[in-house]
């Protein structure tokens, strides 16, 4: 856990509702895929989560979606402002069950985690087939950056507007070692339900603090309650008891 | 003694500052951010007889200058408190600890402060009887002087420490209460627990909070805790720890003034970590523009 100031380089509308944030710092460190900041935004009084989509020494890349008065408040920030920022927060992926072939499946929001996951599995060798899911075309982002890392993407969309219609869970391929998913609980449920090798689901949660303090994103696992924001957000297939 | 000591319950303390229960877990996250050695004491997480997992999720929701919780007190019981957390606690912090206890009956309370002032790390226990997230227990008890007074009486006969009792707010008059605190032996007070709120999210049309109701904490309260940290230390001659949305050196001394002995500080750690470290830092100063030689000085100077 490190605090930072941190300028804005850029902030820009990629899809709809969707945000690219490049933010620097000089004392920034490379971050672990999986884990998330906390920004302090003005007029807010707590900070707002964001996972990490990228990360090198000094810079840090966030894609968000517009989703409350946060992000909103997010989204109006000029290149040149500084951000209040606490950085390597939660536990991040465990890269090493990965297996050779691992599936990436994301969906809308969910995403932009998966990304710095891909480049450092990808770095490692691995055979990366990633499965990006949206609402609809205008709100479908990523998958050149995916393929550019080497890996193999296929796009769905719930209204057939780009890529393949269905949800990630129809696009899976049959074979692969081990899988990270991220996106809305409803994907993660049938994610949970239908694929057959072990996984990892980083999961989301309205926080108070985002470093363990407060106790308001806990779950319920097998092995007793767990902070989403220290002990996850990154769960194990296992560890995952759906509530509701 | 430096001009920042104060001292609570017949306990010196280097500075008044006191990180309040449910914002600094037991102590060793924030470990992580700075050396907890700095504060004058902290409160450690409401602590009950059994094991709770609290309320279902969402439990937070952000206001304007605030956040409304509905945690449900959350804790691993008193067994697992005593058996692992106050020894990783005591790895990272030599002070004497406030221990903040819970229940939902008289004897569930005296049980666990009996078990709690047994440990030598535990300098004062502070009996939240204010906690609005819970069904059964917690604010029943502080919003009838009589309920009040029972707890007060039940966990008085078996501490070994100086108890401390943790009120609410959500009451339409705090003074008879402290006073039925006070005359059933409380050694301290300490107040405000959060106000009861509410939350909808216009898109879904329901609560923000799962349980509906939550507790406003953070600067939006600050004022209603002065006042009523104002009318609880006039009408008792036992100290007073005043709480409820301070942020920073100054709100501190306006509580002092208000008739605070010492002051807790809760929300702002949530926003930032190092919140109680930045406010104990910049006191000297703040004292200095106030012309304020001693903290000690200040305790009720409103009540002239």
């Amino acid at each position: 856990m490190n605090h930072h100031i941190l300028t804005i380089i850029e902030n820009t509308f990629i899809a709809k509702n969707t945000y690219k944030l490049l933010l620097r710092g000089p004392t920034l460190e490379e971050q672990h895929p999986g884990r998330f900041v906390n920004l302090l935004l003005p007029g807010l009084f707590l900070r707002r989560p964001l996972s990490v989509c990228d990360s090198d020494p000094g810079s840090l890349l966030l894609v968000y979606k517009t989703v409350g008065r946060g992000t909103e408040q997010l989204s109006a920030l000029s290149p040149g402002e500084t951000l209040d920022v606490l950085t390597d927060l939660g536990n991040g992926y465990g890269l090493s069950p990965s297996g050779e072939s691992p599936l990436l499946l994301g969906g809308g929001a969910g995403v932009p985690p998966l990304y710095l996951l891909a480049r450092r599995l990808r770095r490692s060798g691995r055979k990366v087939t990633a499965v990006l899911g949206f609402n609809t075309a205008a709100e479908a982002f990523g998958a050149d950056a995916f393929r550019a890392l080497g890996c193999d993407v296929t796009v769905t969309t719930a209204d057939g507007s780009l890529g393949r219609r269905g949800f990630v869970t129809d696009a899976m391929p049959p074979d692969y070692t081990y899988f990270y998913a991220c996106g809305p609980e409803p994907m993660l449920r049938a994610v949970h339900r239908l694929t057959r090798t072990s996984g990892q689901f980083s999961l989301e949660e309205r926080m108070g603090c985002g470093f363990g303090a407060c106790m308001g994103c806990t779950c319920r696992t097998p092995a007793g309650p767990k902070r989403i924001c220290r002990e996850g957000p990154v769960l194990e297939k296992e560890e995952i008891l759906w509530e509701g | 003694m430096g001009r920042l000591s104060v001292s609570l319950c017949g306990i010196p303390l280097d500075n008044p500052v006191i990180p309040a229960s449910g914002t600094f877990g037991f102590g060793y996250e924030f470990a992580e951010w700075y050396d907890i050695n700095c504060l004058g004491a902290f409160s450690f997480k409401g602590t009950t007889r059994e094991p709770r997992f609290g309320n279902p999720t969402p439990r937070i929701a952000d206001c304007p200058s605030g956040m409304l919780n509905a945690v449900g007190l959350q804790n691993p019981g008193v067994k697992d408190v005593v058996r692992r957390e106050l020894p990783k606690l005591k790895a990272v912090y030599r002070k004497p600890v406030m221990a903040n206890v819970s229940g939902f009956s008289p004897e569930e309370y005296a049980e666990v402060c009996e078990i709690l002032s047994r440990e030598s790390q535990v300098g004062w226990l502070e009996v939240n009887i204010s906690c609005p997230n819970v069904h059964g227990g917690g604010m029943s008890f502080g919003t009838d002087p009589k309920a009040a007074a029972e707890v007060t009486r039940a966990v008085k006969r078996v501490s070994l420490k100086p108890v401390i009792m943790k009120l609410s707010p959500n009451v339409a008059d705090i003074v008879p209460i402290a006073k039925a605190c006070e005359d059933a032996g409380a050694d301290g007070l300490s107040l405000i627990n959060t106000l009861q709120g509410m939350r909808i999210d216009l898109k879904t049309r329901r609560p923000v909070l799962k349980n509906t109701l939550g507790g406003l904490s953070g600067p939006a309260v600050f004022p209603v805790a002065l006042r009523m940290v104002w009318q609880a230390s006039r009408a008792v001659r036992i100290p007073v720890v005043g709480m409820g949305g301070v942020s920073s050196a100054e709100d501190v001394l306006e509580m002092m003034m208000a008739g605070a002995a010492a002051v807790e500080v809760g929300a702002a750690n949530l926003r930032d970590p190092l919140a109680c470290k930045k406010i104990i830092d910049s006191l000297p100063a703040a004292m200095d523009k106030y012309g304020i030689q001693t903290l000690s000085e200040l305790g009720g100077l409103s009540h002239g």
